[in-house]
């Protein structure tokens, strides 16, 4: 079966003061059909970046080399009409501020309806009643009234499910949440997280959850990714990688997430240092430098990722 | 802990015809961490200026030292300043970007020790600088020039540098990545260890408030709904929406999904334009997005109540055991 995504040999670059700042580096991976991937990562780790990629979206400045292919087409160096026909439609993305990705000055029914005309070329009356639709299908009440408001009268949880019922829209084959809850209460958290797993399970697409939160990821993943650096270091089943981390930075940030049980009033674990600055030129694995296991070799020769397709580690002396 | 350090009689804090704040109540006691969590919109960060005085209150008193903070005059409260201090959720944003950091943090040294020689306030800023984790030689560095973790600990060295009695922590760790929001946390709890202070923290993040926090109140709609000591609130929460909080918080591994569990109405809570918002100030808030809620609710806002020492819940259903809430399907 053809990959609904594939990125082999990714690298991002953007040109900055201080010389090259490397956003992704040499990233590969699979997304198969139905699949949903995890990837969590600090801050700067380059998981926005590598997915922008994806879709396409990266701004011109950014230095792209090696291959992204959606559904066997690639999309680097591909035309922007072309990739107009599958962004928005077949592939789409939400993000972590719902009012920024919204329109302002146009009603929630004609952004939705918009989508319908443009990429199913229904008639605008047509896209109206679909648009309704789909906004019951992620629970929103009164959805008439909703239709003729614009974004700022609704809510942050509500302009969010506005997002994902637009992204649903064309019954897409990928979508791509970029911290789709980071901005929202816990309460309504869980509801998107429902929302999507429901979502996930009526339309069979693959979906791509982008997170700081392990948390959040670990309520939906099938496989994680953890993003270091640039790069990704680790790549496994979610059960297997919250149970058995290999890498001993998955293992580390598992470790700082506090839970609701243990302890009370104790320190907490942590991890000592900081990431990479951009900029940064990196001998050797970009984790050394803050690893509780890190030897010489770690300092100076870069760990490439190895292992089979769903169980892949990139370190020198990965945890058994 | 038997003298309250801060006592807090009745607040109420109005915005408008709307009551952000209402009806709090409570006591703060030196060395004692209070967590403060609920939603946006809750209150949560209005409670906290009002207790520094920084926004006005409609009604209430804060009382510090047999003082009434909000009926005494500005240079009564400007000398209880140095013992209240905040630090705030973006730390590089709570920065002059034009001041070095050691200025910033010497500022308040020249406001409130003015007898301090410059070569003395100099030394105090390193001595702070170097007890957060920077180095002392940052002092001439300017806010742009750190990250926001570091940032974060420059905004802790202002606030600690005069000891001050009451630290008030506004989603201070929240903007955080989960590595270095440990890191701050722990530099919490060593100072309170250190100087003794209070520390209320607010946060949406449950669990790092369960981490610190000797005592947590649950804040919905302006009102304290749950006040409880950490430990009983996390492993035995009473309110409905304490439950709800609990509930929605993702687990790792995550949680089982369990059938026939009540879930949580959907929903947010009623926004501040809503006709709903002016209704509820008949019922209990809660109500309408509570899977317990009785008729009873609607008609009478429950008090809050001592159910047992310590622990004070305002619902009608306090004293029976419900189901306990699930999110997962």
């Amino acid at each position: 079966m053809v990959p609904t995504l594939s990125v082999d040999e990714l690298n991002v670059r953007f040109a900055h003061r201080t010389g090259t700042l490397e956003a992704v580096a040499g990233a590969s991976l699979r997304i198969e059909p139905k699949e949903c991937v995890g990837v969590v990562g600090e801050s700067g780790s380059g998981k926005t970046q590598l997915f922008l990629a994806a879709m396409g979206l990266l701004p011109g400045h950014a230095k792209i080399s090696g291959s992204i292919r959606f559904a066997g087409n690639e999309v680097l160096g591909a035309k922007a009409a072309v990739l107009n026909r599958v962004r928005g439609s077949k592939l789409t993305m939400i993000f972590q501020d719902p009012m920024t990705s919204l329109t302002p000055h146009l009603r929630i029914g004609t952004q939705l309806s918009e989508v319908l005309v443009c990429h199913v070329g229904l008639s605008w009356s047509e896209a109206r009643s679909a648009a309704a639709r789909m906004l019951e299908q992620v629970r929103i009440p009164d959805v008439r009234r909703r239709l003729t408001q614009y974004p700022h009268e609704l809510s942050g949880g509500m302009r969010q499910r506005v997002m994902l019922a637009m992204s649903l829209l064309c019954k897409p084959e990928l979508l791509i949440a970029d911290e789709p809850t980071t901005a929202l209460d816990v309460t309504v958290q869980a509801q998107i997280i429902e929302l999507l797993r429901a979502a996930r399970r009526e339309t069979g697409m693959a979906l791509v959850l982008i997170s700081h939160d392990l948390g959040v990821i670990a309520g939906l993943a099938d496989r994680i990714l953890v993003m270091y650096a640039g790069k990704i270091v680790e790549n496994a089943a979610a059960d297997e990688l919250l149970r058995r981390p290999r890498h001993p930075y998955t293992a580390e940030l598992l470790k700082c997430v506090p839970s609701l049980s243990g302890p009370l009033l104790t320190r907490m674990p942590t991890l000592a240092g900081q990431p990479p600055q951009p900029g940064e030129v990196l001998h050797g694995c970009p984790f050394a430098p803050r690893c509780p296991r890190a030897a010489d070799r770690c300092r100076v020769e870069r760990p490439a990722l190895a292992g089979a397709a769903n169980a892949s580690v990139a370190c020198h002396f990965p945890l058994s | 802990m038997n003298t309250a350090l801060l006592q807090v009689r009745n607040l109420r804090v109005e915005f408008g015809r709307q009551a952000a704040v209402r009806d709090v109540n409570f006591d703060f006691f030196s060395a004692e961490t209070v967590g403060l969590v609920g939603e946006s919109g809750a209150g949560k960060s209005t409670l906290a200026r009002a207790l520094l005085r920084l926004l006005p209150a409609a009604h209430g008193s804060v009382e510090i030292s047999g003082l009434d903070l909000l009926k005494s005059s500005a240079e009564g409260v400007r000398a209880q300043r140095r013992n209240l201090q905040i630090v705030f959720q973006d730390p590089l944003a709570s920065l002059n970007p034009r001041m070095r950091v050691g200025d910033a943090i010497g500022e308040p040294l020249l406001i409130f020790e003015p007898e301090l020689s410059a070569a003395a306030r100099r030394r105090k800023v390193a001595e702070i600088l170097e007890r957060v984790g920077l180095s002392a030689d940052m002092a001439s560095r300017y806010p742009h020039e750190f990250s926001g973790g570091q940032c974060q600990r420059i905004g802790i060295a202002r606030a600690a540098v005069l000891r001050p009695k009451l630290l008030v922590c506004d989603e201070a760790v929240s903007s955080l990545d989960v590595s270095i929001q440990g890191q701050i946390i722990n530099l919490l709890l060593d100072l309170q260890q250190e100087m003794g202070m209070a520390i209320l923290f607010i946060s949406h993040n449950l669990a790092v408030v369960r981490h610190l926090s000797h005592r947590v109140l649950v804040m919905y709609l302006g009102r304290l709904v749950e006040v409880a000591s950490s430990e009983t609130l996390f492993a035995a929460p009473v309110h409905p929406y304490t439950r709800a909080l609990l509930a929605a918080v993702p687990r790792i591994p995550p949680l089982a999904a369990v059938a026939g569990r009540p879930a949580l109405a959907e929903g947010s809570p009623p926004a501040e334009e809503s006709p709903l918002a002016g209704l509820m100030a008949r019922g209990c808030a809660f109500r309408d997005r509570c899977p317990y809620a009785l008729p009873l609710c609607a008609s009478s806002e429950p008090p809050l109540l001592e159910i047992a020492a310590g622990r004070m819940v305002a619902c009608h259903r306090s004293h029976e055991t419900l189901n306990p809430l699930s999110y997962a399907e």
